[in-house]
């Protein structure tokens, strides 16, 4: 994104001085407010419906309040920290904080396991199948995540439901077990996210220029092979965003774990930081408490992303 | 680092203008006019209309003995009522007069500065003497009373007159006998569970814990400790969650129950027996079991005594931020006088608040007997303590059931962990 210029002179210095690097400004503009007006509409959007949100949440996790803060029913106390320490001392945040990171990794791992396969396999089918499959994978795209939730849940409901009938399995119960809920959860959501996964990564395949594959093939590269060797390092920059969206999606889950398990599952053991931060902030009314826990998954969803794209910089790669 | 510097002065600009989160003010209003409009919510039931009609007819009466003052109901649906109410409470302005509630609710809403003390008014009324103690105390707290006991539900045990005929067995008349009796029934009917339970049902296990002497909480006012981990709770505890598993109803099945679901499973005839509301006999009658089931109050410990029942219902409440105080107190006591009850009763089944009321109208539909018996024999409510919303909420005994029907922990370590929790809510809450 750079800011058109008319000379050619400052072109050539800008192109030598910043060698393709589009973060500084021209030196045209240094010190005038132009680029900022340029920017404000921009950043008047961003500021209204992110940064101005983020700080009401933050501003409310570090105080006292409840629905009788709200409405007046008492008056609001300024405690610091305090919520942050409740909610670290409490264990069940703990537990609830490891399962939603282990539970997002194996969505993630899965996501784009199947999303990758399946875009490699786009490529090598026949029209008709090809968009077959684009179809049914946009089907489950467009498909609202309450309904997509509550169709899975019939399909393993124990029963009326036919998966049970087609392996035999009388009235086993999936939603009973921590395990089996989870990962029928899991297949639920990675059923929903796969399509964006697919789709941007069958694009970017596309895109790969089809003399370098057939080179490959030439050479004797199995399909394996040319994944890795090939396909995966050209596709870098869109996996690496097809990962950390997934990454964000699958911590944040929500709708599939409380419609599925019906709030947390038996005895909250299906329970992730959003149902839970949504519990105490909602169900509860303790909005302060649920705040904290927002805030908490904001740092790390903040902090997973930098990590990550801090190590693919480090490999010389830009985005 | 240009930037940085100007969002930091923005920060610290925004952070002095507005150094605390929004509250709204809910003061009491000071106004008190005797014209103009009064809001009003009631709950929208799933078969509204005979309410409707009982309360319009009282609206009829109203208006016309007030002069210039006009009333508009809104009949809100129950499953949104929370934000609903929480939202007039943040708005006064927007806010009702009068509104219906559920009696579990009324220590959060006094707490939230919601509603308000009617104590005067409502010692005053002359029909006040007749309610019965329990729907008195679900209006009071600290004492002071905030609003009129609209219906009260109660449950008590269904059970197949066709299955216990069939397999010669009798009505259970202790609670030992109503758990081998479920056990009996599903060994010869495997294909059903012998008493439908649920480990999410709280109201439904209330009764075996207060039949064996144990409480959810003790104390009074703002002070409230934790029962639910004393030995006569643990017993109670016991009873009932032994009804879960493959001799009655399968943990694997039974244990994410709620009330609605046994009562589903009953009236689709996969139980033989269940624990259900006065207000879950629609609900029944509706199903494939109609004209093949009885109601009798559950039974308590010793033989022919009544487990101490949960006393549910809903209330009637003024808004503190009212404007029209004097009027919708007045309009308060007429929907909930000893006649609206009676014909709210004769419309939707709703059991009424007055004790001879109540007598009356038992005197006239057989199938309310078991339900009025029960509340004669005893009932008992939840703590008057708004930290009861919270633990409710966050689901602290439906937890705690869970965790033993499914073998995570034993009745002493589950018990023991939901009175730690329940004690931080009564700690924080007061």
């Amino acid at each position: 994104m750079t800011v058109p210029t008319s000379s050619g002179a400052l072109e050539r210095r800008r192109v030598r001085v910043d060698r393709g690097y589009s973060r500084s400004s021209p030196r045209l503009f240094r010190g005038s407010g132009i680029p900022w007006l340029y920017l404000a509409p921009a950043l008047v959007v961003l500021g209204g419906l992110l940064a101005y949100p983020i700080y009401q949440l933050g501003l409310i996790s570090l105080f006292h309040y409840t629905q009788a803060q709200v409405s007046g029913g008492e008056a609001t106390t300024f405690e610091g920290f305090g919520n942050y320490a409740e909610l670290f001392r409490d264990d069940q945040f703990w537990q609830v904080l490891l399962a939603t990171v282990v539970f997002a990794a194996a969505c993630v791992i899965s996501t784009l396991a199947v999303g990758c396969a399946l875009a490699v396999l786009l490529t090598r089918v026949r029209a008709v199948p090809r968009l077959a499959l684009m179809l049914a994978a946009l089907g489950a795209w467009a498909t609202p995540a309450i309904t997509g939730s509550t169709v899975w849940l019939f399909l393993f409901d124990a029963d009326f439901g036919p998966v049970n009938r087609v392996l035999g399995l009388g009235d086993h119960s999936w939603t009973y077990g921590r395990f089996s809920a989870f990962f029928l959860v899991l297949l639920e959501v990675v059923w929903c996210s796969f399509p964006f996964v697919m789709v941007t990564v069958y694009a970017g395949i596309r895109s790969v220029p089809s003399e370098v594959l057939e080179a490959a093939s030439l050479d004797g590269a199995s399909q394996w092979r040319i994944w890795r060797s090939v396909l995966a390092p050209m596709l870098r920059p869109i996996l690496v965003v097809v990962t950390i969206q997934s990454v964000i999606w699958d911590f944040k889950v929500f709708t599939q774990i409380y419609v599925m398990t019906n709030g947390g599952g038996i005895a909250g053991q299906n329970m992730v930081l959003n149902v839970y931060a949504y519990q105490q902030a909602f169900a509860s009314s303790q909005y302060s408490l649920g705040a904290a826990i927002g805030v908490v998954m904001l740092l790390i969803l903040l902090a997973v992303t930098l990590v990550y794209l801090r190590l693919l910089r480090r490999q010389g790669e830009e985005l | 680092m240009k930037l940085s510097a100007r969002m930091v002065a923005v920060a610290a600009v925004l952070a002095t203008a507005a150094c605390a989160p929004q509250t709204s003010d809910n003061s009491s209003s000071d106004k008190d006019e005797k014209t103009g409009t009064l809001r009003v919510w009631l709950f929208q039931e799933v078969n509204n209309g005979p309410k409707e009609q009982v309360v319009d007819s009282v609206l009829a009466e109203f208006e016309k003995a007030h002069k210039d003052t006009e009333v508009t109901v809104e009949y809100i649906p129950v499953e949104t009522r929370a934000q609903r109410i929480k939202a007039a409470f943040n708005d006064p302005a927007s806010a009702p007069d009068l509104i219906e509630y559920g009696n579990t609710d009324t220590a959060g809403y006094v707490k939230d500065g919601g509603l308000a003390d009617v104590t005067a008014e409502f010692n005053a009324w002359k029909e006040a003497k007749d309610t019965d103690p329990t729907a008195r105390q679900s209006v009071t707290v600290d004492g002071k009373i905030y609003g009129a006991p609209y219906f009260v539900g109660v449950r008590a045990l269904y059970y197949r007159t066709d299955v216990f005929d069939d397999l010669g067995l009798d009505v259970p008349r202790t609670q030992a006998e109503l758990i081998s009796t479920a056990k009996e029934i599903r060994t010869a009917r495997p294909e059903m569970y012998g008493i439908a339970v649920g480990g999410a049902y709280t109201y439904g296990a209330m009764p075996f814990i207060w039949a064996h002497g144990g409480e959810l909480a003790t104390g009074k006012g703002g002070s409230y400790a934790s029962a639910i981990d004393s030995p006569e709770s643990r017993k109670g505890i016991e009873a009932y969650t032994s009804l879960f598993g493959d001799d009655n109803c399968p943990a694997a099945k039974c244990a994410g129950m709620g009330g609605n679901d046994t009562v589903t499973a009953f009236a689709s005839g996969k139980a033989a027996m269940a624990i259900g509301g006065d207000f879950s006999h629609a609900a029944v009658e509706a199903g494939k079991v109609k004209g093949k089931y009885a109601v009798v109050p559950l039974p308590g410990v010793e033989a022919g005594s009544i487990a101490p029942a949960f006393a549910g219902g809903n209330n009637l409440g003024v808004l503190k931020s009212t404007s029209h105080r004097t009027l919708a107190v007045d309009l308060m006591k007429r929907l909930a006088s000893k006649e609206a009850q009676g014909a709210l009763f004769e419309g939707m089944g709703f059991l009424p608040t007055f004790s001879d009321v109540r007598e009356q109208v038992a005197a006239k539909e057989a199938f309310v007997k078991p339900f009025v018996e029960t509340l004669a024999a005893d009932t008992k409510f939840v703590p008057a303590s708004p930290a009861w919303a919270q633990i409710d909420s966050s689901q602290v005994l439906p937890t705690m059931f869970q965790e033993i029907v499914s073998g995570k922990k034993d009745v002493a370590s589950a018990s023991g962990d939901a009175a730690k929790k329940m004690n931080e809510a009564f700690g924080s809450a007061g």
